[in-house]
């Protein structure tokens, strides 16, 4: 039974070891393309790619350090960055982004 | 000017604006034992209501919502300064808190907590300078 939780603990920490970097070289693309990119778009939906493999390191961080009080981060996350990412697309689509009437 | 389409926006606001509320009453609730508070409770209830104005309009959302954010804040200070001074009244100092255990008919027995109260005015006082310093930046004609 010992053996058994001790080969489950090495798995998770090699699999969390795999799942970091693989989000680190995909944040490190994102950010290429959020700089280099060639219209404002692109650079909004890199900055929504990096938001969200931000939620999944905050995640990676809660199993690492183990604690269930990150929950609420993560959902803030998503949430801020979903508001931001609408900010974005209507100041890109109509130059304001609170209008007075919509009619 | 052509008109836009904004009925994938609406729809998405009208199901999230609640979501993002409940979300803040939760924060609002559970910030004695676990990370949230009156702070980041009143933030959430902004962004929810800057999701509205974003997606409505101002003079929609205000036939919605026909509060003046300004007058939030004087009530959220008063609420959290009479707290304070409602120590007075048991001879005790300047905000020094209390708790108790109350039975109710639905949710069982609950702590209740006066730091409750304050933490109500911070909420009061964050959400009402949160959408202040917005809608005045957003206004301009």
């Amino acid at each position: 039974m010992n053996d058994l939780l001790e080969l489950t603990k090495q798995l998770i920490e090699i699999t969390i070891v795999i799942c970091v970097i693989g989000i680190s070289i995909s944040l490190l693309l994102l950010l290429y393309r959020a700089l280099v990119g060639p219209s404002n778009a692109d650079r909004a939906v890199a900055l929504d790619g990096i938001g969200i493999n931000l939620m999944g390191l905050a995640a990676l961080l809660a199993i690492i350090i183990v604690t269930t009080k990150l929950n609420d981060v993560i959902l803030l996350i998503g949430i801020l960055l979903f508001l931001g990412t609408i900010a974005i697309a209507k100041f890109l689509e109509k130059g304001v982004i609170i209008d007075r009437n919509m009619d | 000017m052509y008109k836009p389409n904004d009925l994938i926006l609406r729809t998405t606001t009208s199901l999230i604006a609640f979501i993002l509320l409940g979300f803040a009453i939760y924060l609002l609730l559970a910030g004695h034992n676990s990370p949230g508070g009156g702070f980041v409770g009143g933030l959430m209830t902004a962004s929810a209501f800057v999701l509205m104005y974003m997606s409505y309009g101002i003079e929609t959302v205000k036939k919605i919502l026909p509060i003046n954010f300004r007058t939030l804040i004087p009530i959220g200070l008063l609420i959290a300064v009479v707290t304070g001074v409602g120590s007075f009244a048991f001879n005790e100092p300047f905000l020094s808190h209390t708790f108790g255990y109350f039975t109710f008919p639905l949710f069982g027995e609950i702590e209740l907590a006066t730091a409750m109260l304050f933490d109500i005015g911070v909420y009061v006082t964050v959400l009402g300078v949160t959408m202040t310093i917005i809608l005045t930046i957003a206004n301009d004609q």
